[in-house]
């Protein structure tokens, strides 16, 4: 607990003063951010541009398809702002300026994440929220129970947790393969172009292993179905479509695994 | 301070033997070293590349983990309580910055301020005491990637001062730095240990900082150590020589002195090796009374001469 603590203060420390640097520059980053949200919204353009040529996508309409995007986008740009940088790790050990972290009072974790932190990444989050508040007004014929309103946020944040882990994850498995960050990327940001389509439209095979082996579907596809009022695919039980917090928590324990396990093994070998 | 007893790292190397076949290999980079090094001393830890000094030196700080041994400093297991240790200790790499590479000096020290709590007036006080005796003033705020190697490691070495730290690490701190900023450096670091009796372990190539900042030197080969004790004690060990140049006003046979061997002459430039731990004076005297000198320098013995001779 101690060191999770120590390690949330060193990450703000950290991370206020790359904003502090970031804010120096204001119109600069304003650019950037700029970028960042026009170049993650020109994927979601894509899409529209498909539903100006049909109605239903997997019997999915414009709106349902928007809230999936929305979610998944948000989520992802939670994580990646957050722990994005992660992937510099295998950099840090080639060029040997891991020690130099090994040897200051905060958790290693904790720099890597925070180090170079680039606040214009905040561009996807917001585009993603625009997206998903639209898809939240079109819908219509959602019945917005008091659980389906909660389920919204709840599926953002399980989904923002999941990505997390998988960045841990790839991160961890750099201290054994330093060049695999692309590995990882295949599963983050391939990932969230996947769950932006309804599942409905891929082959049950590839849902299933995004259920079951890389728990990808838990972002947002069944959260989503229950929220649409619709059944997934693979006729799964209905309390699943309200496991993705619990999963969300078993990919952090498992990342939290990972990493401990790559970092005690540099710290055996030295490289 | 620092109490190392029967320490040892050994690291598994794969290598590919045939097409799939790989087999392991044990390298023993460290076999069981046992030193204590009290408060207060500044030691110099030397050896060839590739000897150990540098595992030894990660080992001593929590970075790696020792295969086998008892390792203590300032009471501290550091494979156990790296973070607790990194309170107490600093740590400067030669070869690479510990600083914030995109960010001027002075946000870098704000940062570690925070990050090991220093207290303010400490932190001010420290602060200001490292940047005139380092002469960093001017470069407090510029960006670190725009430092000289010098200048970075002077901000380096403030860096790791910053926390009033017990015990100081340096891994090759004069490394391709100039005359004037060693010389800096050098000054700095004596200044230190006298005021604040910080205890010092210091790797080189340069015997020159050895000679200029430690009583006690520990040579280690081939992960063990060699040799622990004063600098006298091993030129002597060595046999190890220095070089006594002199220039003279013509051409002359061998200068032929007690205490030395002429072992060179190229016109009227002669080489007279004697015993490095042996004073150069009496023999200068002798030479500038009976011969027509011009000039003369004395050159020390490199320090990778010293080892070799030692183990040769």
């Amino acid at each position: 607990m101690a060191e999770a603590a120590a390690g949330i203060r060193g990450y703000g420390l950290i991370v206020a003063m790359w904003v502090r640097t970031t804010m120096a520059y204001r119109l600069s980053f304003a650019m950037t951010a700029l970028g960042n949200l026009l170049m993650t919204a020109a994927d979601f353009a894509a899409i529209a541009i498909m539903f100006s040529h049909t109605d239903v996508l997997g019997g999915f309409t414009f709106a349902e398809v928007a809230l999936l995007y929305g979610t998944t986008s948000t989520s992802l740009g939670l994580a990646d702002l957050l722990l994005g940088n992660l992937d510099r790790i295998g950099r840090r050990i080639r060029d040997g300026t891991m020690d130099t972290l090994l040897v200051r009072p905060v958790p290693v974790f904790a720099q890597i994440a925070a180090d170079r932190f680039a606040l214009r990444r905040i561009g996807r989050v917001l585009q993603g929220l625009i997206v998903l508040v639209w898809s939240l007004t079109a819908l219509d014929g959602v019945a917005w129970t008091p659980v389906a309103v909660l389920l919204v946020p709840v599926m953002v944040l399980a989904g923002a947790a999941i990505y997390g882990a998988v960045f841990t994850c790839g991160a961890a498995f750099q201290f054994w393969a330093t060049d695999a960050a692309e590995v990882q990327n295949s599963f983050t940001y391939g990932g969230n172009t996947l769950t932006q389509y309804p599942p409905t439209i891929f082959s049950k095979e590839l849902v299933r292993g995004v259920t079951f082996v890389v728990p990808l579907a838990f972002v947002n596809w069944l959260p989503a179905l229950h929220v649409l009022g619709r059944d997934d695919p693979l006729g799964l039980p209905g309390w699943v479509d309200f496991a993705s917090p619990l999963v969300a928590a078993a990919c952090c324990a498992l990342a939290g695994l990972a990493w401990r396990t790559g970092l005690r093994g540099y710290r055996s070998t030295g490289s | 301070m620092i109490e190392v007893e029967d320490l040892e790292k050994v690291f598994v190397v794969r290598r590919r033997a045939g097409r799939l076949r790989r087999t392991k290999h044990e390298v023993r980079a460290v076999g069981g070293i046992s030193f204590a090094v009290p408060r207060g001393e500044v030691v110099g830890y030397i050896g060839p590349n590739g000897a150990g000094k540098s595992t030894t030196i990660k080992m001593l700080t929590g970075i790696l983990t020792p295969s086998s041994g008892r390792l203590r400093v300032v009471g501290i297991d550091p494979a156990r309580e790296r973070t607790r240790l990194a309170r107490r200790i600093g740590v400067v790499f030669g070869q690479r910055t510990t600083l914030w590479w995109d960010l001027p000096l002075l946000d870098s020290y704000r940062l570690m301020r925070r990050m090991y709590r220093i207290p303010d007036d400490r932190y001010r006080a420290n602060l200001e005491r490292c940047t005139e005796q380092l002469g960093l003033g001017e470069l407090l705020e510029v960006p670190v990637r725009q430092l000289s190697l010098g200048q970075r490691m002077r901000g380096d070495i403030a860096a790791a001062l910053l926390h009033d730290p017990e015990v100081l690490y340096l891994d090759e701190p004069t490394i391709g730095l100039d005359v004037l900023s060693k010389a800096k450096v050098r000054e700095f670091l004596r200044e230190l240990n006298a005021d604040r009796g910080t205890t010092v372990l210091l790797t080189t190539h340069d015997l020159s900082d050895i000679e200029q900042l430690c009583r006690r030197v520990m040579v280690i080969d081939h992960g063990r150590l060699m040799y622990d004790g004063g600098l006298d004690g091993l030129h002597a060990v060595g046999e190890s020589e220095r070089m006594l140049v002199v220039d003279l006003e013509r051409e002359l046979p061998p200068i032929d002195v007690a205490g030395c061997r002429t072992v060179r002459v190229e016109g009227p430039r002669q080489w007279l090796a004697f015993p490095a731990g042996a004073s150069a004076a009496p023999l200068v005297a002798e030479v500038a009374e009976r011969w027509p000198l011009v000039d003369l320098s004395v050159r020390e013995p490199d320090i990778e001469d010293v080892i070799a001779r030692m183990y040769a």
